[in-house]
């Protein structure tokens, strides 16, 4: 088998693959996607929609305390329920685990303590939903309470207790980052105005339409098959192999169609690992499907931050420098917080230049659901902060907010002041675009009482140059098998949450072969049939497993043209693929064709590729959160109307412009413009997750406002293409990046129309009604950003 | 256990439930049609929508005992066996399924919508989704399907 030299190491730095074909599928809509009918017909199977023989189901019992020692559990009650099958209890899978291997912290259901109200204890599989639910809740359990950790403040102060006082370096702070580049106090004297704010974003969470779920089945032979609905196959996969000690080969994770996730089916969640347990136990299959308020509690979502900016600007607009601290309330677990602590600081150099930052930011545990990772990860806070108090500076400088921000852009092939590196950058048109498309200009400070319009800009990675274990193993990989029908099978460990990326690979893929994606089928998220992905997160997928998907086509187009150009009696280098067909000149071999020529010849066809991001030397050792191989850019206007009587608000436009490279599929790529956006509506207006001692406030969907059709404003996408060097054929991310400027662009349209600076979302009329009767906002005082010596433990 | 007999997409079916028992899990449960989705099980998202008679009804908050009788129609059942209903065709096209899981839920209410109205404006649009909870379009696929079927202008 014949394999184009110079891709055997991977990460190459620019691996664009090219110019698309004549007739090509790339950037192609209008047709749907490739598993589009299933879910429109509703044949596509959710875990929750399976059924396998001897099936039974599992229920947990949860804590109603925020912090408490478990003095006893009393299972006998439940077990002597008829029906109930297994019961288990923290105790039984006592190996901890969690999303990074610096911070697992967690297991499967409680052991001694419980750390949050919501938290799983207990775990009862019966022969129906209706009787486990029954008996987990006859389980008798003793709690003796503990004094709560309910905010930052609370985590600080030395005289609480530990969340987690058996962890190695004790302490209720997870991480705190300090980062500093270039020479901060200079910058702030070289600033003709310096302003110091607070600000607070709310927590939010994902509420995926899905619940969690995972249905498992111990085999007989050996080993255990789990469908779960999750984003990260591998790293569940991964989990449940330490957590059950099992060999990772003795177990296989299906990830089947999975209702949405957003970064909230990241983790290992205990329906995984509860169901997979009492699967072995039992020799039986388990379903552990959560229930809508449990999907709450597992949460995951945004983390509730305060923040301090101080910003210094020149007459003209030029930021000289940037001094940031911000707290985040992580809950209970680690979750990605560790990565959360970094991404609140390592985004705040883009998209502008600016030479002199400096941050502190702080992750603790407190005893509420556990945070993670929501789209936007990390960066929607301070990009929200940052955003306003440029408009705030322009105002008190009297500079166009726009203009100073076009100024100050970063420029294509550079490298910011903390070590990312930029490659394409098509924000400049984004702005452009996107102030053309609003009338921003004729607009702005023009459109009445009530009436206002904001803009903001923000960037985001596509995915992360170092993966969550440090290995030189490859981050996506893809493996092709063409049939002597024609039929290109597509194996990859990716897992498609609605996304698209099954789509995805399919373009791809079709357009290096030169035939259409309905010839093309999608086998994902099956550890025992693909290779390893790391999965949906970091907005990673299409540049990383689009990358290997090129690698594997390219490697299948070198056999076709070999075998090919035998046949005709050319070289490969005269042949092209598009069309169905490989041709040369006149001459021309249909595809199914092709195959059996180049079957007959190399045998039975398979290549595989593989994408690993490049080495990307930084300056900074210390620089391994933020670092990406290429970065998205957006741009977006809102538009708003506030009634001074009320204080009721409305987002009444959204534009949004984004750079995402290379439009691969239009319908699908505007689709994720449209639902960032929609998110940071909810998130901007109505999403707010709060607790009374520890209680969630608002654990349903009634209580809890997403925004339905009559809260979402009309959306108008606009897609920018800046053709990135690396990205497959161009391509960069566009499900995260675009929920960006979001916030910040309707908190600056509310400016625009009350005079208002609004610190704190979501806008709700109580909110906004105090700042239009001139009342400051309500800020505590800041938390400190050192960690405080504890006096005891 | 209650004796029901009821239609679901044109076939009769003859069962015998608890008295409790909601309309959702009737239809998954003991029918497996699992097209419609268990989305909150308390009304709030739409997920679950099913035509009864012809009207829309949220089947997580349906007893399945008040059916006796009458014609169910879920999203399996929205078009002849290898054919889509219109809207269902649109929501392909535009993409207006991402995730997937709100969408049986969609289309069976959208069906509803156009078998009262073929030609409904924006406004009756709106307002015939104002209960479906769709957490990753932002509707904006939705809407133009609908109002493509609709034969709205663009």
């Amino acid at each position: 088998m014949t394999k184009p030299a110079g891709d055997a190491v991977f990460g190459p730095t620019h691996t664009h693959a090219g110019a698309v074909a004549e007739g090509g599928v790339v950037g192609t809509g209008g047709a749907g996607k490739i598993d589009g009918l299933a879910r429109i017909t509703g044949a596509a199977q959710f875990v929750d929609d399976m059924v396998l023989p001897r099936m039974v189901h599992a229920k947990l019992l949860r804590s109603p305390h925020p912090h408490a020692r478990i003095v006893s559990i009393d299972t006998s009650a439940a077990q002597a329920t008829p029906g109930v099958v297994g019961i288990m209890v923290g105790t039984d899978l006592p190996i901890r685990h969690g999303a990074i291997p610096v911070a697992q912290d967690e297991t499967a259901l409680a052991i001694d303590k419980v750390r949050y109200v919501g938290e799983p204890v207990a775990c009862v599989a019966a022969t129906s939903e209706e009787v486990a639910r029954s008996a987990a809740r006859a389980i008798q359990v003793v709690y003796e309470a503990i004094d709560p950790v309910l905010s930052i403040d609370h985590a600080l102060d030395p005289d609480k207790p530990l969340i987690h006082p058996d962890a190695r370096k004790p302490s209720n702070v997870l991480r705190r980052v300090f980062q500093s580049y270039g020479d901060v106090d200079a910058g702030f004297e070289a600033a003709d105005a310096v302003l110091e704010e607070i600000y607070e974003y709310p927590g939010s969470t994902h509420v995926p339409l899905e619940a969690h779920a995972a249905l498992a089945s111990a085999d007989p032979d050996g080993g255990l098959t789990i469908w779960s609905s999750t984003q990260n196959p591998h790293y569940v996969h991964k989990t449940l192999a330490r957590v059950l000690e099992l060999r990772p080969a003795d177990i296989r994770l299906i990830k089947p169609a999975v209702g949405a996730g957003y970064g909230g089916k990241c983790d290992t969640f205990v329906s995984d690992l509860c169901a997979a347990h009492l699967s072995i136990k039992l020799q039986r299959p388990v379903k552990l499907a959560l229930e809508r308020e449990e999907v709450f509690y597992a949460h995951r979502g945004r983390h509730r931050t305060r923040m301090w900016l101080k910003m210094g600007m020149k007459k003209d607009g030029t930021i000289t420098a940037i001094d940031f601290k911000a707290w985040a309330d992580g809950g209970a677990y680690a979750s990605y917080g560790v990565v959360t602590a970094y991404y609140l600081g390592v985004f705040l150099t883009l998209p502008y230049v600016i030479d002199h930052v400096r941050f502190t930011t702080i992750r603790v545990y407190t005893n509420h659901p556990p945070c993670g990772p929501k789209r936007g990860h990390g960066a929607i806070q301070p990009r929200f902060a940052l955003e306003l108090h440029i408009d705030r500076l322009a105002e008190q400088l009297g500079l166009d907010p726009v203009d100073v921000r076009l100024a100050q852009l970063v420029q294509p092939d550079t490298e910011t002041v903390n070590g990312l590196r930029i490659t394409s950058v098509g924000l400049r048109e984004c702005i452009e675009r996107v102030v053309e498309a609003s009338g921003y200009r004729d607009k702005v400070g023009q459109l009445g009482e009530g009436r206002g319009i904001g803009l903001a800009s923000s960037a985001y990675m596509c995915g992360a140059l170092h993966g969550v274990y440090p290995d030189e193993l490859p981050h996506s990989g893809v493996q092709l098998q063409l049939d002597r029908s024609g039929r290109v099978t597509i194996f990859a460990g990716t897992a498609d949450v609605g996304q698209g990326s099954t789509h995805m690979l399919a373009t791809i893929v079709a357009e290096r072969l030169g035939i259409d994606t309905s010839i093309c089928t999608v086998i994902e998220g099956d550890t025992e049939l693909t290779p390893v992905d790391l999965g949906s997160y970091s907005s990673r997928v299409t540049f990383m497993a689009g990358n290997a998907a090129v690698q594997a086509a390219d490697r299948a187009r070198a056999m076709i043209f070999d075998a090919v150009s035998d046949h005709l009696g050319c070289t490969p280098d005269d042949l092209t693929a598009h069309g169905g067909a490989i041709h040369w000149g006149d001459q021309q071999v249909p595809w199914a064709e092709a195959c059996v020529l180049a079957e007959s010849k190399h045998g039975t066809l398979g290549t595989e590729g593989s994408y690993k991001p490049p080495r990307i030397g930084s300056r900074f050792r210390r620089q391994s959160v933020g670092p990406s191989p290429a970065y998205s850019f957006t741009a977006q206007v809102a538009e708003v109307t506030v009634d001074p009587e009320t204080g009721i608000s409305r987002v009444d436009q959204m534009w949004c412009a984004h750079d995402l490279g290379r439009v691969l599929h239009p319908e699908i790529a505007e689709g994720q413009v449209e639902g960032c956006v929609y998110m940071g509506v909810g998130e901007a207006m109505l999403e707010d997750q709060t607790y009374q001692d520890g209680v969630m406030t608002t654990p349903s969907i009634l209580e809890y406002r997403i925004p339905t059709v009559y809260d979402t404003p009309p959306i108008h996408t606009l897609l920018i293409e800046s053709h990135d060097p690396g990205g497959p054929f161009g391509a960069k991310e566009v499900g995260e990046g675009p929920q960006l400027s979001t916030v910040p662009a309707i908190g600056i349209a509310l400016h625009d129309a009350t005079g208002c600076w609004l610190e704190r979302p979501p806008y709700t009329p109580d909110r906004v009604l105090r700042a239009l009767e001139g009342k400051p906002a309500r800020h505590r005082p800041l938390p400190p950003d050192i960690i405080p010596r504890r006096r005891k433990d | 256990m209650l004796k029901l007999s009821l239609t679901v997409n044109g076939e009769r079916v003859c069962c015998a439930v608890p008295a409790h028992t909601s309309l959702l899990d009737l239809l998954r449960e003991d029918l497996r049609l699992t097209g419609t989705k268990h989305g909150c099980d308390l009304g709030d998202c739409g997920a679950c929508t099913v035509l009864v008679d012809g009207k829309p009804r949220l089947s997580c908050i349906s007893l399945a005992a008040t059916c006796e009788g009458q014609e169910i129609t879920t999203v399996e059942g929205l078009a002849a066996p290898g054919e889509l209903h219109p809207i269902q065709a649109a929501l392909h096209r535009h993409v207006g399924a991402q995730c997937g899981y709100c969408t049986p839920g969609i289309a069976v209410r959208l069906s509803a919508l156009f078998d009262e109205n073929p030609a409904p404006d924006e406004a009756a649009i709106h307002d015939a989704l104002g209960a479906n909870i769709c957490r990753c379009t932002g509707y904006t696929k939705i809407l133009a399907a609908a109002a493509e079927v609709a034969g709205l202008k663009p």
